[in-house]
C-alpha cells in the first residue's frame, strides 16, 4: 500500500510535466493546426541554452531568464515565422514532417556544438526527501508538481478569466468569427507560440535536473506528451492536462505492476483503445468531419 | 515537348536502368551497399506511398513492416529455408498485419490514424526487443545467408545489388500496374474525397483496408531483402524513426507521384552520405535541406516538376489560344 502511494506521487509528478507539454501542444493544433514533432526537441533545448549561459558565467538565476527568453525567441517566434507561417497554407501534413526535421536539426545541432554527453543540471528545488504521512517522498517531485500545477492553473486562470484569455480561445475556435468581431487573431496565434515556448522552457528547467541534459532526451518524452494530448482530448487544454496526469501514474504503476519490458507499452495501448472508442479523447470535443 | 513526349520519356527511363546495371559495376563494397539500401528503401516508400500518397491514409508504422519482413526472412533462412519463400511469408506477414491495421483507420483519420499507427510501430518494436526466444532480442539474428538466383551465389555485393534492382524492378512493375488498374483509382477517389467515392459506389472500407494491406506487404518485401542485405539485425533499425524517415522519403520525393519513393528514398539514404564531408552536420544540414525544401515545394520535389510542366502547358495553351485568335481575326 505505501507502494502505491509512493508510486501514485512520483507518477503525478511526472504527469505534470507530461500535462506542461502536452499543453502547449494543444494550444498549437487549436489556435494554428500545428502538430509539433518537434515538442519533445523544444523541451530538450531551453536546458542547453541555460547551460550555455552559464558556461559563459551567468549566474543560475540569470541563465534561467535568459534560457526562458531564449526560448520564447526560438521557439516561439523563430518556430512560427520561419516555419509554420509559410508553411500553413499547405496542409498539416508537410508541416508535421517539417517539424520531424526539425527535431532531428536540433538534436544534432545540440549534439554537434554542445555535447553529445549527458551533463548534469542544477535543479531548482532542493534534493532530499521530506516525510508526509509516513512516507518519504522527493523534495523535486513534490516541486515539480507544485510549479507545475501553477504554471496550468496560471494557464487556464488567463484562458478563462481575462479578456486576453477570451479573445485567444475566440481565434481558436472560429478565426472567422473572431475576426468579424475584431480580435487580432494572428497576435493571438502568435501569443500560444511564445506561450508554449514559455511551457517548454518551464519544463525543460523542471526535469533536466531528474534526468540530465542529453540531446536525445525530447524523443521519449515528446511522444509521452503527444499521447498524453490525444487520452486527453487533442482540443482541450483541460484534457491534456488530464491526459498528462493520467499517462504520468499510468506509466509508473505500469513500471513497478506490469513487466518492466513491456512498460512502454501499456500507454500506448491505452492509446489505442481510447482512439477507437473515443477519438476526440476523454475529456475532447468531436471535431466536424469536412466534406 | 507535347510530339515525342512518350518517346523521349522511354529512351530516359531505358537510360536510367541501363545506368543503375551497368555504372555501379566499379562501385566498391559500401558504394554498393548504399544503392542497394537505396533499392531496399525505395520499394518500402514505394508501399507507404500507396497508403499514404494515392489512398491518403497517413501511417508511421511502414518501418515496423519492414521490420517484421526482415525478421521473416532472418529467421527462415537461418533456419534453412530458401529467401523466396521467405519473401512469400513475408508478404502475407505484411498483408495480414496491415489489414487489422487499417481497422482504426475506417473509425478515425489523420493525425489519430497517425498516432494509432505510431503506437503500433512502438509495440512492434518492443516485439523485436523482447522476444528473445524468437528474434534474438537486442543481440538479433547474425550471419543471415544471401541467396542463390538461378544457380549463382549473391554473397558479394554486386550479385546482391542486382538481386535488389531485380526485386525493385519487379515491384515497379507490379505497382505501376496496379495504379493504372481500377483499385488504384478506387484509391485515389479515397484519397480525393471518400464521401463522394462511397455514393460513387466505391467499397471504401474494403479498399481502406486494402491500401493498408498492400501498402504494408511492400513493407514486408523490403525487410526480407533488408535481412540478407545486412546480413545481422537488431531491434534498432526498425523503430519509430524508420517510420518517420519512410514517410520523409514519401513527402519529399512526392507523395502521390508514381516517381516520388525513388527520389525521396535516394534524398533520404544518398544525400547525408554526399554530405558526409561536412563531417558532425550532415544530418543537420540534412534537416534543413527538408524544411527549406518543404517550404519551398511541400508537395515535394516531383511538385516542383509538374508545377514547372502545368506552367509550360497553360504557356504552350495559351500561346496557341493567341494564335488561332489573330488567324481568326485576319480571316474575317
Amino acid at each position: 500500500m505505501s507502494n502505491l502511494f509512493d508510486l501514485l506521487v512520483a507518477g503525478l509528478a511526472t504527469g505534470a510535466i507530461y500535462a506542461l507539454v502536452a499543453v502547449g501542444f494543444t494550444l498549437l493544433w487549436q489556435t494554428s493546426q500545428t502538430i509539433n514533432f518537434a515538442q519533445g526537441e523544444f523541451v530538450m533545448l531551453p536546458a542547453f541554452l541555460m547551460l550555455a549561459a552559464m558556461h559563459a558565467g551567468a549566474p543560475f538565476w540569470l541563465a534561467i531568464i535568459l534560457g526562458i527568453l531564449l526560448s520564447m525567441i526560438l521557439l516561439g517566434l523563430g518556430f512560427k515565422m520561419l516555419l509554420v507561417d509559410p508553411m500553413m497554407r499547405h496542409g498539416v501534413l508537410p508541416l508535421a514532417i517539417a517539424t520531424m526535421a526539425l527535431a532531428i536539426g536540433l538534436k544534432e545541432a545540440v549534439k554537434q556544438f554542445f555535447s553529445a554527453e549527458a551533463s548534469p543540471f542544477p535543479s531548482i528545488v532542493p534534493t532530499g526527501d521530506i516525510s508526509i504521512l509516513g512516507h518519504a517522498i522527493s523534495l523535486q517531485s513534490i516541486g515539480v508538481l507544485v510549479v507545475a500545477i501553477l504554471a496550468v492553473f496560471g494557464l487556464t486562470a488567463l484562458l478563462n478569466r481575462t479578456s486576453l484569455g477570451h479573445q485567444m480561445q475566440a481565434a481558436a475556435q472560429n478565426p472567422t468569427v473572431a475576426r468579424i468581431i475584431g480580435v487580432p487573431v494572428e497576435r493571438m496565434i502568435l501569443l500560444t507560440f511564445l506561450i508554449n515556448a514559455f511551457l517548454v522552457a518551464l519544463a525543460s528547467l523542471l526535469i533536466t535536473p531528474i534526468y540530465l541534459a542529453k540531446f536525445s532526451s525530447g524523443e521519449v518524452l515528446g511522444q509521452a506528451a503527444f499521447i498524453a494530448a490525444i487520452v486527453g482530448g487533442f482540443n482541450q487544454v483541460r484534457g491534456a492536462i488530464a491526459g498528462g496526469l493520467l499517462i504520468g501514474v499510468l506509466d509508473n504503476l505500469a513500471a513497478s505492476y506490469v513487466s518492466t519490458q513491456y512498460r512502454a507499452a501499456v500507454p500506448l495501448i491505452f492509446l489505442i483503445v481510447v482512439i477507437l472508442f473515443r477519438p476526440q479523447g476523454l475529456l475532447g470535443r468531436a471535431e466536424e468531419r469536412t466534406v | 515537348m507535347i510530339g515525342f513526349g512518350k518517346p523521349l520519356k522511354i529512351a530516359l527511363g531505358l537510360i536510367v536502368i541501363a545506368g543503375l546495371i551497368v555504372i555501379p559495376m566499379n562501385f566498391n563494397r559500401y558504394g554498393l551497399f548504399i544503392l542497394s539500401q537505396w533499392a531496399v528503401m525505395s520499394i518500402a516508400a514505394m508501399g507507404l506511398n500507396l497508403t499514404l500518397g494515392y489512398a491518403g491514409q497517413v501511417s508511421l508504422a511502414q518501418g515496423a513492416f519492414v521490420g517484421i519482413g526482415a525478421y521473416a526472412a532472418a529467421i527462415m533462412t537461418t533456419h534453412g529455408w530458401p529467401l523466396p519463400a521467405a519473401i512469400v511469408v513475408a508478404i502475407v506477414l505484411g498483408f495480414a498485419v496491415g489489414w487489422v491495421l487499417g481497422y482504426p483507420a475506417l473509425r478515425v483519420q489523420h493525425h489519430y490514424l497517425a498516432f494509432v499507427t505510431l503506437a503500433f510501430s512502438t509495440l512492434a518494436f518492443l516485439v523485436f526487443r523482447n522476444e528473445s526466444w524468437l528474434t534474438g532480442g537486442i543481440y538479433g539474428i547474425s550471419n543471415i545467408p544471401r541467396p542463390h538466383v538461378f544457380g549463382i551465389a549473391t554473397n558479394k555485393p554486386l550479385p546482391f545489388y542486382y538481386v535488389c534492382l531485380g526485386s525493385l524492378a519487379i515491384v515497379s512493375v507490379a505497382v505501376w500496374w496496379l495504379i493504372r488498374s481500377p483499385w488504384g483509382r478506387a484509391f485515389m477517389a479515397l484519397r480525393e474525397n471518400p464521401l463522394r467515392a462511397q455514393s460513387l459506389g466505391i467499397d471504401t472500407r474494403r479498399y481502406t483496408l486494402m491500401a493498408f494491406a498492400i501498402g504494408s506487404a511492400l513493407g514486408g518485401v523490403a525487410g526480407a531483402l533488408y535481412a540478407p542485405l545486412t546480413q545481422y539485425i537488431d531491434p534498432v533499425p526498425f523503430n519509430l524513426s524508420l517510420s518517420l524517415d519512410l514517410l520523409m522519403m514519401v513527402i519529399v520525393g512526392g507523395a502521390g507521384f508514381y516517381f516520388g519513393p525513388f527520389l525521396g528514398a535516394m534524398i533520404a539514404v544518398l544525400l547525408p552520405e554526399w554530405l558526409r564531408f561536412t563531417e558532425g552536420y550532415y544530418l543537420m544540414l540534412y534537416a534543413i535541406a527538408v524544411m527549406g525544401l518543404l517550404i519551398w515545394s511541400p508537395t515535394g520535389i516531383l511538385g516542383i516538376l509538374d508545377r514547372y510542366l502545368a506552367e509550360r502547358r497553360t504557356k504552350a495553351a495559351s500561346a496557341l489560344r493567341a494564335v488561332a485568335k489573330s488567324r481568326l481575326e485576319t480571316a474575317q
